[in-house]
């Protein structure tokens, strides 16, 4: 067991206790930052001047009248920016642009002395344009070539002889959308000036260097300059990972401007029309089966729809196809990705990051040939699942295909598959209008940022002198538990009850240069820095108390508030005793704390390497009912059990499991994104931009019962006390759900049909896929191979060089 | 007059000089009350909820919980309100917030507050019934199958309808609201609702009236045509925060007594116009089954008990879900107007997209509904989400078979054309021919009305939908009728 995994008796991590701050988000006192505006004096509002156009050249912008109306102080334009008008890290995000890319691309900014002022002053603004032709599907800009950013290539062995060898070959196209973060939290900015003109910065932001970073770079200041806090947010899921820097400038730079507060806040359609989502895919792909079903090729080319600029679409299709082969063994693999460049909202992180929409194209090729195959659908999958000793298409090996195996087998014992699929059968043979189905997936998600620069954390964590315990540390709170896990560590390093800790808020001037509360490794790069700043004190604490127990420091053990050595029944001290003697010792009583994941190396360009520490699995079983009628349905049943590791904090990692498992089925068949593609005014609008047009799961769409454990004796050697990563993963649980959904439709037809399935699946979606499966229409997916688009751009540059061009 | 004010948490606070499109919502958090929170503005994911106190069917007083984006603040004048910050604080939780706290209903806590507010009004509700108190702090043990939306402590789960959590995926909610107990001997907020309901009273700003009866609120409508007249405001709410929609005059109608009866007489049941849903449905008792079957699936609780019959029908837009029931009812409204009342059936009321025989100086005092309604009724609403969504297609049956064939038939259709429609042709092609082969109705059904492609559904599937309602509505209730 490594010292990172070990675990000591009496663990605080472990346990099952609420979030840190329930009791505060129950009585409404838990502070967000749009919560702070009525305790700041003389705050000025922000209100952005959208254009409704998909594409124009601003020709002429007039601020005089919005300089008219009551209230208005200042029209902030690009002729205000001190420093670099861009609002991320490629360049290609002008924050003030002069050519509109979107539908709602806000090209000036107004500030009042009411929201109520500054939103009737953005509509005093004039704004002339001149219309420019527009790509809003991805298909529009394929056929236009009209790509961005690099474009990887994954390759191991030789797809197109493997293919002819191959005793089934099939090929397909599948496009299906992104998904809405729909945070219930708005993107929120609260910026201050200080006496020096330095600037602070309350963001809700899931990564606040970066923030400080495009604060500064827009300001014309440095790092030093600006500092960014974030109390908490009101969820991220990825979205305020780069989407919160341009808006954080915004506020900056009219705080400097004007010397007053100035806080921004999207309304709900704002934030729906402004910032971006997880990226909608379009797919083509060919893929060869042995007379046993067992994979033997895949030959796929994914186009993301980036929207309107980079932002983090390469890293995102980069892990789309790193995640492409899910649990599957495919042992000759070709996968081009390109980024369509489209005139919509920049695409960006979306928990998950890509993998679920690598993920989603294979779990769609095993449930299209099924059927053509001849193989029940949970049957195929397990027979492709990873064995020992095999890598993944990119060289990494899968340490754990052992653990995969076990966690399926554990699902289909408690969710009594085989008995009930019996049962359904019976079921739908006695049951014209309603069918129902059972499905069963496992997921494989790697942990780690495949950009390896990110994989590092920072915490301080203070004692006073009174023994009690201050730890800060680079990871942001969204409600994913991270500062309850912190606690827990905290406590569990230095062997204190977890009451003698307490957490101060994400700052950038306590934990600097921290990497995004992202990639589901919160835990695992706070977790390892808290650890590792509470190790350095114990050890100086050691000293201490080793010479008033008059033991080794080596024996010394700190447990639950109380020092001992290592014979039972020995002396002990208090906890508060060793800190107050150290104090008067002069040793020093507080620590930084530095985690670097230790053991990955990726080359982006050949997309080859160990960019993952190690994966987390999981596996769910989705019982649904479909109505024959109208393509309704109800999730009866879901039976999840996850692989978190040795949990951290298990109360929080069923909710992970449980919101994320929520969230993926969301995505998969209730929330549609829709964009105005036709010509004409609106020609780029999203049309679901609003909570009563695009709607989320609600209490209607939790599965009836729901069933969640997570895999016991799990025990990871490479994270913190031995625990695994769980943000993300759990979303792609969800694909039983849509694969359930399949098989019901199927069931409406005759026995083998083949169901394609838009997605999301919604009703109408699936009322099409009945409606093709009772007549008969059979397989969509075509016998014999097709060769998808083998695109030639470059590849997506190498992380040093990537660093070296920006430095 | 008394100046506007209202009791906040217990503590009367005054609304002077507070303009008239100020929400609820936004008032509060400019009090430093920011425990709700603005998800949506527009009333549908909840975050906003508070509890207000209004009158009951078995209590004087009910807490009921609102959309606070929506409603005016000043249309809360002289009444009682509790936010999530009133019911409890950290060091002595209220018994819903100590069942979400330990059961992790809350993740990033922002929906949290108004998930409190909606849990408590029904935690409250007088006849919810009692339960021992679960133990499954941290599990995922599962109710009865078949009881999965109504908890063994009579906790219903549609409470919650208006709710949006994007974190839990609302298991842990859900096992929080089943493990509530009744509320404990001398809680003082179920004291408060065997306490009279606060009074109605008038309130007159510049902007913001709420006239003391019916002459006085025709009178004032009838001199001023500009006005804008809101009931749960739950349509006009969304206008002003979504579109910035800002009304020279807002004139409140809600508590007029004259719009607020119910009655269930031998010739016609007749329902104020400013009856909230949830009142209707608690009101009727059973005695218009056709309501029980569509006022469930209206919006969401939280609007329910805000939204009118009256407001439905006064905005005449073409996918109102009452619309369709009422027009299968062959219900009439009651205009009414400082020269005096008409009565207008339903079906000739629209004239176009949002637009009525309603003249601006006109209310809708009441609904009513003929008896005896017909014997056979249905209501099919095709949305994406089950609860709380707006139908993209909606179809109201009102039919009378005897001996086996179709002796009368009324359907009411909403979301295939620019108003809610009857299908005339449908109707036709169903009366005088036996209960049970539609396949011919159907089709005709199928080709009613002008749906159109957007964000809700395809026309086709519009289409599609109209078709299988009557054949859905015909194969389950054929042998019924054989009985």
């Amino acid at each position: 067991m490594s010292a990172l995994s070990e675990r000591p008796a009496g663990a605080v991590v472990g346990t099952a206790i609420p979030h840190e701050a329930a009791a505060l988000h129950v009585t409404g006192q838990a502070l967000y930052t749009d919560d702070l505006v009525g305790r700041t004096k003389d705050v000025l509002h922000a209100w952005p001047v959208q254009v409704m156009h998909a594409h124009a050249r601003v020709t002429a912008l007039r601020t005089e009248p919005a300089l008219a109306v009551p209230g208005v102080v200042r029209v902030l334009t690009a002729a205000d920016v001190p420093g670099v008008n861009d609002a991320g890290v490629k360049h290609d995000e002008p924050l003030f642009p002069d050519e509109v890319m979107f539908f709602g691309h806000a090209v000036c900014w107004v500030l009042g002395e009411t929201l109520e002022a500054a939103r009737l002053g953005a509509e005093a603004v004039e704004v002339e344009v001149e219309p420019l032709p527009a790509l809003v599907t991805v298909r529009e800009a394929i056929a236009a070539q009209a790509f961005q950013g690099g474009q990887p290539k994954l390759v191991r062995g030789d797809v197109e002889s493997a293919l002819e060898a191959s005793a089934h070959v099939f090929h397909g196209e599948f496009e299906f959308a992104g998904q809405e973060h729909f945070y219930l939290e708005t993107h929120c900015a609260l910026a201050l000036v200080d006496e020096n003109g330095q600037v602070f910065v309350q963001s809700s932001t899931q990564h606040p260097s970066e923030t400080q970073e495009i604060v500064a770079h827009v300001l014309g200041l440095t790092s030093s300059e600006v500092t960014v806090q974030c109390l908490r947010m009101g969820g991220g899921f990825g979205g305020k990972e780069m989407q919160p820097h341009g808006l954080a400038a915004i506020a900056a730079l009219g705080a400097r401007l004007t010397g007053r507060p100035v806080r921004l806040r999207l309304n709900r359609s704002q934030d729906i029309t402004m910032t971006g989502k997880r990226h909608g895919f379009h797919a083509q792909w060919q893929v060869g089966f042995d007379d046993d079903g067992r994979l033997t090729a895949l030959d796929a080319t994914l186009t993301s729809d980036g929207g309107w600029s980079l932002d983090l679409s390469e890293p995102v299709l980069a892990r789309a196809l790193c995640h492409i082969d899910n649990a599957y063994w495919i042992p000759a693999v070709r996968v081009n990705g390109r980024i369509a460049q489209t005139n919509k909202t920049s695409q960006t992180a979306f928990r998950g990051f890509g993998g679920p929409q690598g993920m989603l194209v294979i779990e769609d090729v095993l449930g299209r040939c099924a059927p053509a195959l001849g193989i029940e659908p949970h049957e195929l999958r397990r027979r492709n699942f990873y064995t020992a000793g095999q890598e993944t298409p990119y060289g990494q090996p899968v340490r754990q295909a052992d653990r995969l195996a076990r966690t399926w087998a554990q699902v289909l014992d408690t969710s009594d598959f085989a008995a009930r699929t019996a049962e359904l059968e019976a079921f739908n043979a006695g049951s014209p209008h309603a069918k129902r189905a059972l499905a069963i997936t496992p997921v494989k998600f790697g942990i780690s940022f495949n950009f390896t620069a990110f994989n590092q954390g920072g915490a301080l964590v203070h004692v006073y002198k009174d023994g009690s315990v201050l730890i800060t540390h680079g990871g942001t709170e969204m409600g994913q538990g991270l500062h309850t896990k912190m606690l827990q560590v905290a406590a569990t390093a230095l062997g204190v009850p977890l009451e003698r800790v307490r957490l101060a808020p994400t700052r950038t001037d306590k934990v600097p240069n921290t990497s995004a509360t992202a990639a589901s490794s919160g835990a695992d790069l706070n977790g390892g820095a808290v650890k590792n700043a509470c190790e350095q004190i114990i050890a100086r604490l050691s000293q201490v108390a080793a010479e008033q127990l008059h033991v080794p420091a080596a024996d010394v053990r700190f447990s639950g508030g109380v020092v001992r050595g290592l014979a039972p029944g020995g002396p002990t001290v208090p906890w508060e005793d060793v800190v107050r003697l150290a104090y008067f010792s002069r040793v020093q009583l507080w620590a930084a704390g530095y985690y670097r994941t230790e053991g990955l190396h990726w080359d982006s360009a050949a997309m080859r390497g160990e960019p993952f520490k190690y994966f987390a699995h999981g596996v769910a079983a989705a019982e649904v009912e479909v109505d024959g009628f109208t393509g309704a349905y109800r999730v009866r049943r879901v039976d999840i059990v996850h692989d978190v590791g040795d949990s951290l904090s298990p109360l929080v990692d069923i909710g992970q499991v449980e919101g994320g498992f929520v969230q993926g089925v969301g995505w998969l068949t209730l929330e549609d994104l829709r964009w105005e593609d036709r010509e004409g005014p609106n020609r780029g609008r999203i049309s679901t931009q609003s909570a009563s047009t695009y709607k989320l799961p609600s209490f209607s769409e939790m599965p009836e019962d729901f069933r969640v454990s997570l895999l016991e004796s799990a025990h990871e050697e490479g994270a913190v006390f031995g625990s695994k990563a769980v943000g993300e993963p759990p979303l792609m649980l969800a694909f039983c759900v849509r694969e359930a959904l399949r098989q019901a439709a199927a069931a409406f037809g005759p026995a083998g049909t083949t169901v394609d399935l838009a997605s999301p699946a919604t009703p109408e979606a699936v009322f099409w896929a009945v409606e093709s499966a009772r007549a008969g229409e059979g397989a969509h997916v075509a016998d014999g191979g097709q060769e998808p688009d083998q695109p030639t751009g470059p590849p997506i540059r190498p992380n040093s060089e990537r660093v070296l061009s920006e430095s | 007059m008394q100046s506007p004010s209202v009791t906040v948490n217990g503590q009367a606070a005054p609304l002077d000089g507070v303009p008239a499109h100020t929400t609820a919502l936004d008032w509060l958090r400019s009090r430093g009350l920011v425990g709700a929170k603005e998800g949506c503005a527009e009333g549908e994911c909840g975050a906003c909820s508070v509890l207000v106190a209004r009158p009951g069917t078995t209590t004087p007083t009910r807490w009921t919980a609102l959309n606070a984006c929506l409603v005016p603040v000043l249309a809360l004048d002289g009444q009682e309100v509790v936010t999530a910050e009133g019911l409890g604080t950290p060091a002595d939780l209220h018994p819903v917030q100590r069942e979400m706290a330990v059961r992790g209903g809350s993740q990033c806590g922002y929906c949290t507050p108004g998930f409190v507010c909606s849990m408590a009004a029904e935690f409250y509700r007088p006849d919810r019934g009692s339960a021992a108190p679960v133990d499954v702090v941290g599990s995922t043990e599962h109710p009865p199958e078949d009881a999965h939306e109504h908890g063994p402590n009579g906790f219903d789960l549609h409470a919650l309808s208006g709710n949006l959590c994007r974190c839990t995926g609302y298991r842990p909610i859900r096992d929080a609201a089943y493990a509530l107990d009744t509320p404990a001997d001398g809680d003082p907020l179920a004291a408060r609702q065997q306490q009279p309901v606060p009074a109605a009273r008038e309130t007159r700003t510049p902007a913001f009236v709420r006239p003391a009866d019916l002459p006085a609120a025709l009178q004032l409508l009838g001199e001023r045509p500009d006005a804008v007249v809101v009931a749960g405001s739950t349509d006009w709410g969304v206008e002003v925060n979504l579109r910035g929609v800002r009304a020279p005059l807002v004139v409140a109608i809600d508590r007029l007594p004259e719009l607020r009866g119910l009655t269930v007489g031998p010739d016609v049941v007749e329902i104020g116009a400013a009856v909230t849903l949830s009142e209707i449905a608690l009101r009727l008792d059973g005695a218009v089954p056709l309501l029980d079957l569509l006022l469930p699936q209206f919006a969401s609780v939280l609007i329910r008990n805000g939204a009118t019959l009256g407001g439905n029908l006064g905005t005449g837009s073409p996918i109102g879900d009452t619309a369709p029931g009422l027009l299968a009812l062959g219900a009439s409204l009651v205009l009414v107007s400082a020269e005096g009342e008409r009565e207008v059936p339903l079906a000739d009321y629209f004239t176009g997209y949002r637009r009525s025989v309603r003249t601006a100086g006109e209310l809708i005092r009441a609904v009513r509904i003929p008896q005896p309604q017909p014997g056979l009724v249905g209501f099919t609403k095709i949305a994406k989400r089950r609860f709380d969504d707006i139908s993209s297609v909606a179809v109201a049956f009102g039919l009378d078979v005897v001996d086996g064939v179709v002796a009368s038939a009324r359907i009411g259709l909403g979301g295939v054309a620019a108003t809610p429609i009857r299908a005339l042709a449908t109707e036709q092609a169903l009366v005088g021919r036996p209960w049970g082969d539609v396949a011919a109705a159907a089709d005709v059904l199928g080709a009613e009305g002008t749906p159109l492609d957007d964000h809700r559904a395809s026309a086709a599937y519009r289409r599609a939908m109209l078709r299988q309602a009557l054949v859905k509505f015909a194969t389950e209730n054929t042998l019924e009728v054989a009985r």
